[in-house]
């Protein structure tokens, strides 16, 4: 196997174009645990932790450029005021060391449906940068996820960084596990508030063979919320709306029975986590 | 040519700070600061010069029939030293703990998925594993028997020459018809998943020729001399030929009991004339080692109003899985204590331990009284809540204590304060109420940082559960350990060493020994020699029996050599002194005070005797009713689990467990806590997640990513009370300490959900969707959930 390490970006690039068939390794926190379980025999690794325009961020214009390498203990520790549902995310994500490692750009790659980082990136409409020597694209996240473990990349192509729009209302993540900490998702849902758009933005995990927005929910919700005139008010809705919320979220699943837990009771966790996250960040709207 | 790493050493400063540590102090561990730091090295750390690298081809089939094995192409992989299967076992092709009914190499059928089949020696791990991936197994795939009631009935495929049950254990005590005499009777059914030990140090060892065509094994095992005697017969070599040295543990819980890579890697290494050594990786570690015996049990009480048991009916059916292992021992452990500490005059009980081709079971951690203990304490939860009486109280009304008859027909002849352990419980303040609204702390609530509630939906519940266990081994086995202790001058110091064969698996025994020697000798500087066969067998590590067993022999030759060392000091003194001790490295008389250095009086001559020790024999129980002084001894233990549920997530957070322990004597008491915190939460885990996941004879989950053990954030925090109520028949009274905890948290945890929630649960773990109703929106929906905050 080649160890392939590129010290810049365009370097990466070259390197990618190259080799196609090269796997790119970030944090090492899927790649590695792939490769000692003996599921994937890539004839080359590209490291990527030598790059470094890839480990930082930057704001433009409203949007965070969060560079793929960034790592979930940087955004916690940088970015909670500007990305307060992907910090949510990342505190949920196993270990202090592994948080530490992994990176966002790497539960992009991996794209697994319980990929902690996605429903959040899904709620508030982010767009992942793909570049390779011929140029770069922008993907918005909801295209990105193909199916298990897929995603919209060309072989050539590495992920540059993700653009995730700066928070402009509360949000929230929450994720079923049945351990208290250093567990992969049962199921996981997120919300986005956008007031200026008076719109809400939803995202789930482990729930459909991709991670996945509820557009009929966020639909119905936005509507009743603007109907009502409560983003205005600020008042809280009727219970049934709530309710309602929380059965379309469900609907939009498409959950399996597997060791982790039942089709029938991931959509009533998703429910039930979808009226809570709604009411927390709709509390958090009401004192702002 | 000498592998590293091989003994403990205790340094300088280690050594002054264990001054005058014996019996009843906590000193230093040797092995403490190296594992904190990452150093200290476990047999995965094994190294030699030239050493070959070992792996196992496992059956992928449950069941199956092999028709041919072509090994042909993987020999010829360069690189390869060897590719063994059942036709290159020189010597009985069978092996196992208490039956030799396992093959080491697979023969013409496999009974369990990953049953090992061939095994290959190569130079580097990765051309070994490629290798075994060339051999070709040609599979008849049979039907796998799964279900072990099923696998009773005479329809079922006879996995075994004599039939698929291992054993069935009948306990009957009193009365045929005690029914009239009850005013009611609570009925329950009750089933317990597969738990694994999940030791964090996989199976490991490395295997030595040795220049006079034997073999040296250094591996990570809980009883070398039952290693040393099954890889002898396999390899057809007497015991001398066949030497066993202690490698470091990560671990063990009763999963090193049985044989692993032991004679695999012995075979490879005498047939390449090459060290090899053999490691697991963490998912082989899942289909290398035995695991708990899943249990279905159903039980039936008749009981007097006031909550006195009048009888007890059980039925309790444990999977052993493909072979044998402890599966007999096992059984007789979940029959005999299968009613629980309490006095009970009429009893009618079945306890059959089963062939299937599910995973093999055997030892661990509780034997067979951890599944017995959920369903006996369920069932007092149960007639509590029907009779309206206090669970505590229906409890001690029937509790076992000193003087009872247990249901073996033999009498407790020592302490047994079970009704003390929960009285104590009871009386412990209870932890602060969950905080009212406001800022929570999510770590704090069920799902932790997960934040999946932010108190909404959480309930809060208390159980309490007692339970007990035999110490050492039962049912007549002549159960033993060798100590060999010598005193001499080293640097003008008085110096013992210990040497046993005992196994340190991390319970803190090499320190246990050390003090024992301090406290008899009188001496400060004690060196533990590696643990090896080169000494007598120590027995298992298991049935929390070291500290009691092998400390026995430790205290039996150290006063064997004390007595010859004071023998001489009367011979030199001209005198007789029958008020002689040994303390503090001198010879000490009550009335006259001290009378030598004890330095001088060794001089150059080292004094070491050899003892065989054991305790009270036990016999074996009459195979139609169950009596007869089965155990030698039993240990108490009792706990209160105080649980928050998220009842509408079904998600959990122990908020705290609260334990009670008599030990008899502490030893060692921060090692008593450590065993009672660690026990714990390795019963909590098997209460709310530990589960190895079997489909049709298939391991779903062999990995830490689903096999679930608890992380500190489920953990609570513990109060814990030991009790020291000397047992007149132990050495210091002491009481086998590792195994009770393991028994009652679980089933304290799983009463205090019940309390929470209102359902009534018979199956562990309790996963979520038990505790929610499945089915889309059909759970209830309590407490201030989907509710906007005003104000
Ligand atoms: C113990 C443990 C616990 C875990 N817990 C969680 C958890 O709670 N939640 C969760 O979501 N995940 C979890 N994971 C999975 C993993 O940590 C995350 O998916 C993490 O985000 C991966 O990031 P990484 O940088 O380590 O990725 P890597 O392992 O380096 O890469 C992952 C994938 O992305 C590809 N890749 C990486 N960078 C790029 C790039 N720039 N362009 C294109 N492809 C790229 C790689 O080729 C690979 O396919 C856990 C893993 C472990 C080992």
């Amino acid at each position: 196997m080649d160890f392939l390490q590129p010290t810049s970006w365009l370097d990466a690039l070259a390197v990618k174009s190259e080799r196609p068939e090269a796997m790119p390794i970030a944090g090492g926190t899927d790649v590695m645990v792939e490769l000692n379980f003996d599921v994937r025999r890539p004839a080359a690794l590209l490291d990527l932790t030598r790059v470094p325009e890839l480990a930082e961020w930057a704001v433009y214009d409203g949007r965070v450029r969060l560079g793929a390498a960034v790592t979930y203990t940087q955004v916690i520790a940088e970015l909670t005021d500007r990305l307060p549902g992907l910090a949510i995310a990342s505190r949920t994500v196993g270990s202090p060391q592994i948080r530490n490692r992994g990176t966002v750009g790497g539960n992009l790659g991996a794209a697994s449906p319980a990929g902690d980082s996605h429903p959040i990136l899904l709620a508030v409409d982010a767009e992942v940068e793909a570049a390779s020597v011929t140029g770069t694209r922008r993907i918005p996240v909801a295209e990105f996820f193909t199916g298990v473990k897929r995603h919209a990349l060309r072989p050539d192509e590495l992920i540059a960084a993700v653009w995730v729009p700066a928070a402009t209302g509360p949000q929230q993540f929450c994720k079923i596990g049945t351990r208290n900490a250093m567990v992969i998702a049962v199921t996981a849902f997120a919300i986005a508030l956008h007031p200026e758009r008076r719109r809400v933005g939803t995202g789930f995990g482990s729930a459909a063979a991709t991670p996945r927005p509820a557009p009929e929910a966020e639909e119905f919700l936005s509507q009743a919320l603007a109907e009502e005139g409560l983003w205005e008010s600020r008042a809280a809705p009727r219970d049934s709306v709530v309710r309602r919320f929380g059965e379309l979220v469900a609907d939009a699943a498409s959950p399996i029975d597997d060791v982790r837990g039942t089709a029938g009771y991931r959509r009533h966790g998703l429910q039930v986590m979808a009226r809570r996250a709604f009411t927390w960040a709709w509390n958090d709207y009401r004192k702002a | 040519m000498t592998p590293t790493p091989l003994s403990v050493t205790v340094d300088e400063g280690t050594r002054v700070a264990i001054k005058h540590q014996g019996i009843g102090s906590s000193p230093v561990r040797p092995d403490g600061t190296l594992k904190v730091r990452g150093e200290f090295a476990y047999a995965s750390d094994l190294w030699m010069e030239d050493m070959l690298c070992g792996v196992t081809l496992r059956s992928p089939h449950p069941y199956a029939r092999i028709r041919s094995i072509d090994i042909g192409e993987a020999l010829a992989t360069p690189g390869v030293y060897a590719v063994l299967t059942h036709e290159d076992v020189p010597g009985q092709n069978r092996y196992g703990l208490e039956h030799a009914d396992q093959p080491v190499l697979a023969e013409d059928v496999v009974r369990y998925q990953g049953e090992p089949v061939a095994v290959v020696a190569a130079d580097h791990p990765e051309i070994a594993r490629r290798a075994a991936g060339k051999i070709t197994v040609d599979y008849e795939v049979l039907h796998p028997l799964t279900d072990a009631r099923a696998a009773l009935e005479p329809s079922a495929p006879r996995l075994h020459d004599g039939g698929n049950l291992v054993r069935h254990l009948k306990i009957r005590k009193g009365d045929h018809d005690p029914q009239p005499e009850a005013d009611a009777v609570v009925v329950g059914e009750y089933s317990v998943g597969m738990q694994d030990q999940a030791f964090l140090g996989p199976e490991s060892g490395l295997a030595v020729p040795s220049g006079d065509g034997g073999v040296e094994l250094h591996v990570a095992t809980q009883w070398l001399h039952a290693d040393q005697k099954q890889i002898c017969t396999a390899l057809g070599l007497p015991p001398e030929m066949v030497r066993l040295t202690l490698s470091g543990v990560g671990g063990a819980f009763g999963g090193r009991e049985d044989l692993s890579m032991h004679i695999h890697a012995c075979l490879l290494a005498r047939h390449t004339g090459n060290p090899v050594k053999m490691v697991y990786n963490r998912e082989e570690s899942f289909f290398g080692h035995v695991h708990r015996h899943p249990a279905t049990m159903r039980y039936e009480h008749g009981v007097k109003r006031d909550g006195t048991i009048v009888y007890v009916r059980a039925e309790l059916w444990l999977d052993g899985g493909a072979y044998a292992s402890t599966t007999n021992a096992v059984t007789g452990n979940a029959g005999t204590m299968g009613i629980g500490p309490y006095v009970v005059p009429n009893v009618h009980l079945d306890c059959y331990g089963v062939y299937t081709n599910n995973p093999p079971c055997g030892a661990m951690r509780g034997f067979g009284a951890v599944q017995a203990a959920f369903a006996y304490e369920s069932q007092l939860d149960k007639i509590a809540d029907e009779l309206g009486l206090d669970p505590v109280e229906v409890r001690c009304r029937n509790a076992m204590e000193q003087g009872s008859e247990a249901p073996t027909g033999q009498t407790v002849d020592s302490p047994a304060p079970v009704a003390e352990l929960l009285r104590r419980l009871q009386a412990m303040p209870l932890p602060p109420e969950p905080a009212t609204p406001g800022p929570v702390d999510l770590r704090d609530l069920p799902g932790g940082v997960s934040n999946t509630t932010h108190g909404e939906g959480v309930v809060r519940g208390i159980g309490y559960a007692v339970g007990y266990k035999n110490v050492g081994f039962s049912e007549g086995f002549d159960d033993y350990s060798t100590a060999r202790v010598r005193l001499e001058v080293v640097g003008g110091e008085p110096t013992a060493t210990v040497h046993t064969a005992a196994a340190e698996v991390g319970q803190g025994l090499i320190t246990v020994e050390q003090q024992i020697c301090r406290t008899e000798l009188g001496v400060e500087r004690v060196v533990v020699h590696p643990k090896d066969t080169r000494v007598g067998s120590g027995g298992s590590t298991s049935a929390s029996r070291q500290t009691y067993v092998t400390g026995g022999a430790v205290r039996a030759a150290c006063r064997k050599v004390r007595d010859r060392v004071l023998g001489v000091v009367q011979q030199r003194l001209g005198r007789t002194h029958a008020d002689l001790r040994l303390d503090g490295g001198k010879v000490v008389s009550d009335a006259y005070g001290v009378l030598a250095d004890l330095a001088d009086v060794l001089r150059g001559e080292a004094f070491e005797e050899t003892v065989e020790w054991r305790h009270r024999p036990t016999q074996p129980v009459d195979p139609e009713t169950g009596q007869g002084f089965a155990h030698v001894q039993y240990a108490y233990s009792a706990h209160r689990a105080v649980v928050d549920v998220d009842v509408d997530l079904g998600l959990i957070k122990v908020v705290e467990l609260a334990c009670v322990q008599d030990v008899g004597k502490a030893i060692n008491p921060q090692a008593v806590t450590g065993q009672i915190e660690g026990g714990t939460a390795q019963g909590l885990g098997l209460a709310v997640m530990e589960e190895i996941v079997v489909e049709n004879g298939k391991i779903m989950n062999p990995s830490f990513t689903d096999y679930l053990i608890p992380t500190i954030l489920d953990m609570p925090p513990m109060r814990i009370e030991v009790l020291e109520y000397p047992d007149p028949h132990a050495p210091y009274g002491l009481r086998g300490v590792g195994e009770p905890p393991t028994i009652s948290s679980g089933p304290a945890v799983l009463q205090a959900i019940r309390a929470a929630t209102g359902r009534w649960l018979t199956r562990v773990p309790v996963r979520p969707e038990h505790i929610i109703e499945t089915g889309f929106g059909t759970a209830s929906h309590r407490g201030q959930e989907g509710r906007v905050e005003h104000g």
